[in-house]
């Protein structure tokens, strides 16, 4: 399932969408917010909840290249956050969900 | 050799907001040449980890990367406190991050292990109140 369609599905609020995130394959959930342990341990193409909202979450989903980030909870998105995503291109959402919910949800729409 | 590709950063102390760029620009070299996704993958975590650290742990500095067709090595080099005890360093959840880098999501104490997992080679020089070399090397 593409980013577009998990988005759609899950009525992710979209806080920045690119052409070349839209398409991009969505192939598993990942949970996690300490940074170190979400670098080693997400799989390329995964879709990424966490709360931790920061310049730092784009870096790691960028060097990972997860398919998407989803700012569970709530949590508010600083502007040098929305302006990088942009410019890397990297697909954000955001929910009001927990992140457990949000990653369930995630994973009926894939079939999990 | 002809092949080779030197390039060098200069990297910020505190400046949380631009660290992985140097990070991000080797993986985007990389991705250019046709290196293989693996190779970019462990590069590309072994570095942010690394240069992290220099923003976090020392007072920034600087990385050399060399790309050749046989390998990628890092040469990491800050002139922050040095590293007390390497061995308990490199122990998973050993950290001492302080709180305010800790909320954004840092400290899990898992940077030098996984330095040391997705690097092929990795060496540490450390003199305390002087600095910290971190060398790493990735076969390609
Ligand atoms: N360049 C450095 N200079 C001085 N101390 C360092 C340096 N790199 C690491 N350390 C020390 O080693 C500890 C462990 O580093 P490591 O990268 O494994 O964890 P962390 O940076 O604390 O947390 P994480 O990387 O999981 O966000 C650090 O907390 C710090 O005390
Ligand atoms: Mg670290």
């Amino acid at each position: 399932m593409t980013v577009k369609e998990i988005a759609e599905k899950c009525a992710f609020k979209i806080l920045n969408s690119a052409e070349s995130a839209d398409a991009k394959e969505v192939r598993s959930v990942y949970c996690c917010d300490l940074l170190s342990i979400a670098m080693s341990r997400m799989s390329e193409e995964a879709a990424w909840v966490t709360v931790m909202s920061n310049m730092n979450t784009l870096a790691v989903a960028s060097l990972t290249d997860v398919s998407c980030v989803i700012l569970a909870e709530g949590v508010a998105v600083e502007d040098n956050m929305l302006a990088k995503a942009k410019e890397q291109e990297i697909a954000l959402f955001s929910t009001d969900l927990p992140v457990f919910e949000a990653a369930m949800m995630i994973g009926k729409a894939l079939g999990m | 050799m002809s092949d080779s590709i030197k390039l060098n950063y200069q990297i910020n102390d505190e400046d949380f907001t631009r660290a992985g760029e140097a990070s991000g620009d080797v993986k985007k070299r990389l991705r250019q040449m046709g290196c293989s996704p693996e190779v970019i993958r462990k590069v590309a975590i072994a570095m942010y980890e690394g240069e992290i650290n220099m923003v976090i742990h020392a007072d920034g500095g600087e990385i050399n990367v060399e790309i050749t067709p046989e390998d990628i090595t890092m040469v990491l080099k800050d002139k922050g406190p040095g590293i007390p005890d390497i061995e308990k360093a490199m122990q998973a959840g050993y950290s001492t991050a302080p709180d305010n880098v800790r909320a954004l999501g840092f400290g899990a104490g898992m940077g030098l292990p996984n330095m040391k997992k997705y690097s092929d080679e990795m060496h540490i020089d450390t003199v305390i109140g002087e600095g910290t070399t971190v060398t790493m090397k990735v076969y390609q």
